[in-house]
C-alpha cells in the first residue's frame, strides 16, 4: 500500500477543482493509495476498512476470496471508504486518461458521502481512526478473554442489523422544543388521542384553515375556543404532553446493552464495550447499505459528465467509451446498480428540465400534450443535486422507476424456470410492467426486519421481542442461533413474538430460547395462553 | 555526551522496528512512539488464521455448548475442459432476516400450482412477456447440452460439476430435506502423511533441485560462478547449509463423508419403463447427496438379476440389461459383502438406495431376512423404490418386507415407495421425499 506518485496526485488535484466547477462539493483532503490485488483481498472482508477489528470470519472470508480469485481474477477499478480524509484505494498506475476517469468517479461517490444526509452521523468523525482505537481494545480484551471475546463479537453482529439507524439519524433533528399548540391538537392530538376518524380530522382542519383566512386578527384564538367547547379536557392534556420528555424507542442492542441483568454484572462489563463497538461499526455502515444504486449511478454520472468535458483527454474519448460501456451496460440477465442508478439520474434530469416532474405537469391530461411537454425550465442539474442530498435507495427508485424509464431501456423482470423435459434452466420475460420491476428491485434493498423490545412483557427472567410482521417472515432456519446469542446476552430465556404466513394465512408463533433450546408454539393472541 | 548518544540509538531503533510504510501506517500510535514501545498489536496478517485452525476453533464451539458454523464448500470453474475445483470454507452469519424465498414459493404453489420456477431477476429485454430469451443446460460437459432425456438421460451425471448443479436446483426448487445433522456424525477431516515441509541440513528426502539452487546462490554470492565461461560443477563450492530436505508433515485431507450404494434390478422384467424411472430417480438421489456432501460422496453401483455385480460407473449401470431371472438377495449380499471388506462403516454415513419391479425369485427366506437385517443395521438409509408395472397385488418383495416387518423394526432407516411405471419427474421426486425423510 502506498500512496499514488505525485503525477497521479497532480492529475486528481485538477479533476477536483474541475468537479468542484461543476457543483461537487467535498472536503480539500482526500488520500489516495494504490493497493495490490493481495491487500485489496485482505481489505474486502474488512469492508475496506484497514483498520477494522479483527474477526475470524473475516479470516475465512479472506482465505474463500483467496480461492475465488484463482478461479476468478477480478480487481476493481477503485475503491472508496467514506473517512476524513476520505481514503480511496487503487489497484495500478493507470494511464493518465483512465486516472482522469476514474478519480472523476471517486469524487461522485466522495461528494455523495459527505453531502447525502443520511450520511450525517459519519460527518464529524474519522471512522478510520474511530476502527483502530476499537481493534486495539478488542485485541486488548482478547488477551484477557480470550475466545469469547470472539462469541460476544459474533452475537452482537448477529443483531446488528436492529441497531436503529434511523432513529438515531431523527435524533441528530429531533426537536427539543414542543410542539405548539395547534401542532400538537392535529398530530397527536386528534389523531393518537382522540383517534378520530379521517372526516371529521379534515373538517377540523378546514375550520382551522378558514379562521387563518380570517382577517380578524385574534382568528386562532377563537379556533381555540371551539377546541375547548369541543374537548374540555384538551388544555390539560396539552400541559402533560409539554411536562413529559419524549424518548426515542431504544433498538435491540441498545436495549440489551442497558439492561441485560448478566451484562449488568461487573464481571461481564467488558461485553458491553463490545456490544458497542458493534453497533458503532454497524450505524457507519448503514447508509452506504442503503444508497448503493444511488452512490454508484451518481459516480457514474460525474465521471462521465466530467470526462467528456475535460480538454486533457482529447483523444482517448474511445478508450473511455469500451471502458465506460463496460462499466454501465444494463445486463441482459442481472442488476446493475451503475447501470440503472446512471440511467435513473439521467431520465430525472431530463425530466426536471422538461418540468414534468412538476405540479402543473400532472394538471396535464392530453396524452400528446403530455408527450411534448417541455417547458425549458433549466432546472434538472439542480433538482438531482437536490435527490443526492436527500434521497435513499428506497425513495429514489420507489419514486422515480415509472413506465416510461422501464420502457425507455427495455427494462424487464426476468423468469427463470427449470424445465425438465429439456433438462435446462430457461429464463423468460416474466414481465415489462413499471411495478413489476420496481418491486423487484425494492425487494432486493436492504430492509431489516422491525423486531422491538416488548417493555411491558420482559423482565430479567425473560426477554420478550416482537416482529412487527411486513409481509415476510423471518428467516426461520437462522432463528436458532441469533436466539441462542440473544439468550447469552440476556443471561436469561429469550422469546420471538413472529408471524408465519401457512397456506396464504398468517398464523402468530412465539419461538422461545432456553438453555440453547429453541421451542417454536402457536401463539393465540386472544386470550394470551400458550398452547404446545 | 553519552546522553546524546543513547538518544540518537533510540532514534535508530525506532527507525528500524518500522517495517515498511504500508504495515505501519495503522499501526502507529502517539503513545507507543513516545514511550518507545513495542508493537502490542500485532499485524493483521500475522492475526490471520489458518484454515486449520478455524477448523479445530469450529470444534471448540461445540464444547463451548454452540453449534459448528464452517462449512466446507466448493466452487468449480464453469466451462468445458479441466474443472478445476477449489475447496472453500463457507460461513453465514445468521441474522433476523426477512425471509423472501418462502413467499415466492407459497405464491406460485397459490397461483399456478406449477413450481418450476427457480427464481427471477432483472433485466432487459427485447420482445414480449412470456418469450423465452435464453437458456442454460443443467448438466453441462463438453459438447453435450440439454440431453433428449429417455435412455440417455443422466449418463454424464457422474461428472461432479453437473450433477452438484442439478442437485442445488433440486434441493432449492423441491425443498428436499438438509442432510447436515447426519453429515456431522462423522469427521470428515483425516491426516495424511505428505513429504510436503522443507527443512535445511536434514530431513528424509533429498531435494535435489532445491538444493542444486542453493548451492547455485552460494557460488554467485562467492563469485565463483562466471556467467561467460561454461559451468564447471567441481568448482563449485557446497556449503552443508545448502541441502534442502522434503520432511514428512501432517496435512488435513478432506474425505468423502457419505458412501452411496444404488443398486438395481436388470433382469428381463425390467426392460423399458421401469429402468427408467430408477435410473431417473437414483440420477436425481445422486445429485442431490452431491450437493449436500459438497461432492464428498463416494458412489457404488450394484447390479443384480440372479446374481450381483459391481459396476464402475453409472453410465453402465444405467444402460445394462440381461434377460435373466431375478434373486434381490443378491444385491444385498453384494453390499454387505462391500461393506465389510472394505470397512465403510467405521467412516462413512452410507446410504442405499435399491430399485426394482419387486420381482423375485426367492429360494432362501431365511438367508435374505439375515442379509436384509445386516445390512439395515449398518446404513443411515435404505431406500427402496419398486415400481408397479401392474396395479393392485403386492409384489413379493413387498410381501416379503411387511412380513418381517422391517418398515417397524428398522424404523428411520429403511423407507419403502412404490411407484407407478409411468411416474413423471413431479411423483419420482415426491418419491425421493418419501425414502430420505
Amino acid at each position: 500500500m502506498e500512496l499514488i506518485s505525485q503525477h497521479a496526485k497532480k492529475i486528481m488535484e485538477e479533476c477536483k477543482s474541475r468537479a468542484r466547477d461543476a457543483g461537487l462539493s467535498f472536503d480539500d483532503e482526500s488520500l489516495e493509495y494504490i493497493v495490490t490485488n493481495q491487500d485489496m483481498l485482505e481489505l474486502s472482508p474488512k469492508v475496506m476498512i484497514p483498520t477494522l477489528y479483527d474477526f475470524w470470519v473475516h479470516d475465512l472470508e479472506l482465505i474463500k476470496g483467496k480461492k475465488e480469485y484463482e478461479l476468478y481474477p477480478h480487481n476493481p477499478y477503485e475503491t472508496v471508504i467514506n473517512s476524513r480524509p476520505a481514503i480511496s484505494f487503487y489497484n495500478d498506475n493507470n494511464p493518465d486518461w483512465l486516472n482522469v476517469m476514474i478519480f472523476y468517479h471517486v469524487l461522485g461517490h466522495i461528494d455523495f458521502f459527505q453531502n447525502n444526509s443520511y450520511f450525517e452521523h459519519t460527518w464529524d468523525d474519522d471512522f478510520v481512526g474511530v476502527a483502530l482505537s476499537d481493534k486495539r481494545l478488542l485485541s486488548q480484551l482478547k488477551t484477557e478473554h480470550g475466545r469469547w471475546v470472539d462469541y460476544v463479537i459474533e452475537f452482537s453482529r448477529s443483531l446488528d442489523n436492529l441497531v436503529g439507524y434511523f432513529s438515531e439519524l431523527s435524533n441528530l433533528h429531533l426537536k427539543k422544543d414542543k410542539k405548539s399548540k395547534f401542532d400538537y391538537y392535529f398530530d397527536l392530538f386528534l389523531q393518537h388521542e382522540k383517534k378520530v376518524e379521517t372526516p371529521e380530522y379534515l373538517k377540523d382542519l378546514e375550520e382551522y384553515n378558514q379562521c387563518l383566512l380570517n382577517p380578524e386578527r385574534n382568528a386562532k384564538k377563537i379556533f381555540l375556543q371551539h377546541v375547548k367547547l369541543k374537548f374540555p379536557e384538551f388544555e390539560a392534556a396539552y400541559k402533560k404532553y409539554k411536562e413529559t420528555e419524549s424518548k426515542p424507542k431504544k433498538d435491540l442492542l441498545t436495549y440489551i446493552h442497558d439492561h441485560s441483568p448478566i451484562l449488568a454484572q461487573e464481571k461481564n462489563s467488558w461485553m458491553k464495550s463490545v456490544i458497542q463497538i458493534i453497533r458503532n461499526t454497524a450505524l457507519y455502515f448503514a447508509p452506504q447499505m442503503r444508497t448503493k444504486v444511488m452512490n454508484e449511478g451518481w459516480a457514474s454520472y460525474w465521471h462521465q459528465e466530467l470526462f467528456l468535458k475535460d480538454s486533457r483527454i482529447e483523444g482517448y474519448e474511445a478508450n473511455f467509451a469500451k471502458i465506460n460501456a463496460y462499466v454501465t451496460s444494463i445486463p441482459k440477465v442481472g442488476f446493475n446498480p451503475y447501470a440503472i442508478g446512471l440511467r435513473l439520474f439521467e431520465h430525472i434530469e431530463k425530466e426536471a428540465n422538461q418540468g414534468k416532474l412538476d405540479l402543473e405537469f400532472e394538471h396535464v391530461l392530453d396524452r400528446e400534450d403530455r408527450k411534448h411537454y417541455n417547458k425549458k425550465t433549466g432546472k434538472g442539474r439542480a433538482f438531482m443535486f437536490s435527490l443526492r442530498e436527500k434521497f435513499t435507495d428506497f425513495t429514489f427508485l420507489n419514486t422515480y422507476i415509472t413506465q416510461d424509464f422501464v420502457d425507455a431501456h427495455k427494462l424487464s423482470v426476468i423468469g427463470e424456470r427449470f424445465n425438465p423435459s429439456k433438462m435446462v434452466r430457461e429464463y423468460y420475460i416474466k414481465s415489462k410492467q413499471a411495478v413489476d420491476y420496481k418491486n423487484m428491485l425494492l425487494d432486493r434493498l436492504v430492509h431489516p426486519p422491525s423486531i422491538e423490545v416488548e417493555i411491558n412483557k420482559t423482565s430479567e427472567d425473560r426477554l420478550y421481542l416482537k416482529h412487527i410482521f411486513e409481509g415476510k417472515p423471518l428467516v426461520e432456519e437462522y432463528i436458532q442461533n441469533v436466539m441462542i446469542g440473544l439468550e447469552f446476552l440476556w443471561g436469561n430465556p429469550v422469546t420471538l413474538e413472529t408471524i408465519r404466513s401457512v397456506k396464504g394465512k398468517p398464523i402468530s408463533y412465539l419461538y422461545t430460547i432456553q438453555n440453547k433450546e429453541l421451542v417454536k408454539n402457536e401463539f393465540h393472541q386472544k386470550n394470551e395462553s400458550v398452547s404446545q | 555526551m553519552s546522553n546524546k548518544k543513547t538518544t540518537e540509538s533510540k532514534i535508530i531503533r525506532a527507525e528500524s522496528s518500522l517495517p515498511s510504510l504500508y504495515e505501519d501506517l495503522y499501526m502507529q500510535s502517539d503513545q507507543e512512539r513516545f514511550m518507545d514501545l513495542e508493537h502490542r498489536l500485532p499485524m493483521h496478517s500475522q492475526n490471520l488464521k489458518t484454515l486449520d485452525e478455524l477448523l479445530d476453533r469450529d470444534e471448540q464451539r461445540e464444547e463451548d455448548g454452540f453449534h459448528r458454523k464452517i462449512r466446507v464448500g466448493r466452487i468449480i470453474r464453469p466451462g468445458s475442459g479441466n474443472n478445476k475445483v477449489v475447496i472453500v470454507p463457507t460461513t453465514t452469519e445468521e441474522k433476523f432476516y426477512h425471509d423472501t424465498r418462502k413467499q415466492k414459493e407459497d405464491e406460485e404453489k397459490d397461483s399456478s400450482g406449477e413450481s418450476n420456477e427457480i427464481g427471477q431477476t432483472t433485466g432487459t429485454a427485447d420482445g414480449n412477456e412470456g418469450d423465452i430469451i435464453g437458456e442454460v443446460p443443467v448438466e453441462t460437459e463438453e459438447g453435450q447440452q440439454g440431453k433428449e432425456g429417455g435412455e440417455g438421460e443422466g449418463a454424464n451425471h457422474e461428472v461432479g460439476s453437473s450433477a452438484y448443479e442439478l442437485g442445488e436446483v433440486l434441493t432449492k426448487k423441491f425443498q428436499l430435506p438438509n442432510l447436515e445433522d447426519k453429515g456431522k456424525k462423522k469427521s470428515f477431516t483425516r491426516f495424511v502423511y505428505e513429504l510436503t515441509d522443507q527443512n535445511r541440513g536434514e530431513g528424509q528426502v533429498l531435494d535435489k533441485r532445491r538444493t542444486l539452487v542453493e548451492v547455485l546462490k552460494t557460488n554467485i554470492n562467492l563469485g565463483k560462478l562466471d556467467p561467460d565461461k561454461d559451468l564447471e560443477p567441481s568448482n563449485l563450492v557446497i556449503n552443508p547449509r545448502d541441502f534442502i530436505y522434503r520432511t514428512m508433515s501432517r496435512e488435513r485431507d478432506v474425505e468423502a463423508q457419505a458412501v452411496v450404494f444404488f443398486a438395481r434390478d436388470y433382469s428381463g422384467s425390467m426392460h423399458g419403463k421401469p429402468t427408467e424411472v430408477v435410473g431417473a430417480q437414483h440420477v436425481m438421489i445422486y445429485s442431490w447427496l452431491v450437493f449436500q456432501y459438497h461432492e464428498n460422496v463416494q458412489t457404488r453401483f450394484i447390479l443384480h438379476d440372479t446374481d450381483a455385480k459391481e459396476v464402475k460407473n453409472f453410465h453402465t449401470y444405467h444402460n445394462s440389461h440381461v434377460a435373466g431371472g431375478t434373486q434381490i438377495r443378491s444385491a444385498f449380499k453384494k453390499i454387505n459383502e462391500i461393506i465389510k471388506k472394505e470397512d465403510l462403516f467405521r467412516d462413512y454415513n452410507i446410504y442405499v438406495f435399491y430399485g426394482g419391479d419387486g420381482d423375485d425369485w426367492n429360494n432362501n427366506e431365511d438367508e435374505f431376512k439375515e442379509e436384509f437385517e445386516e445390512l439395515s443395521n449398518s446404513v443411515n438409509r435404505l431406500g427402496i423404490t419398486i415400481v408397479k408395472t401392474r396395479s393392485g397385488n403386492q409384489t413379493i418383495f413387498e410381501k416379503f418386507i411387511h412380513t418381517h416387518k422391517f418398515l417397524e423394526k428398522f424404523k428411520g432407516k429403511v423407507q419403502l415407495d412404490l411407484l407407478g411405471e409411468n411416474a413423471d419427474d413431479k411423483k419420482i421426486i415426491h418419491s425421493i421425499k418419501n425414502l430420505v425423510r
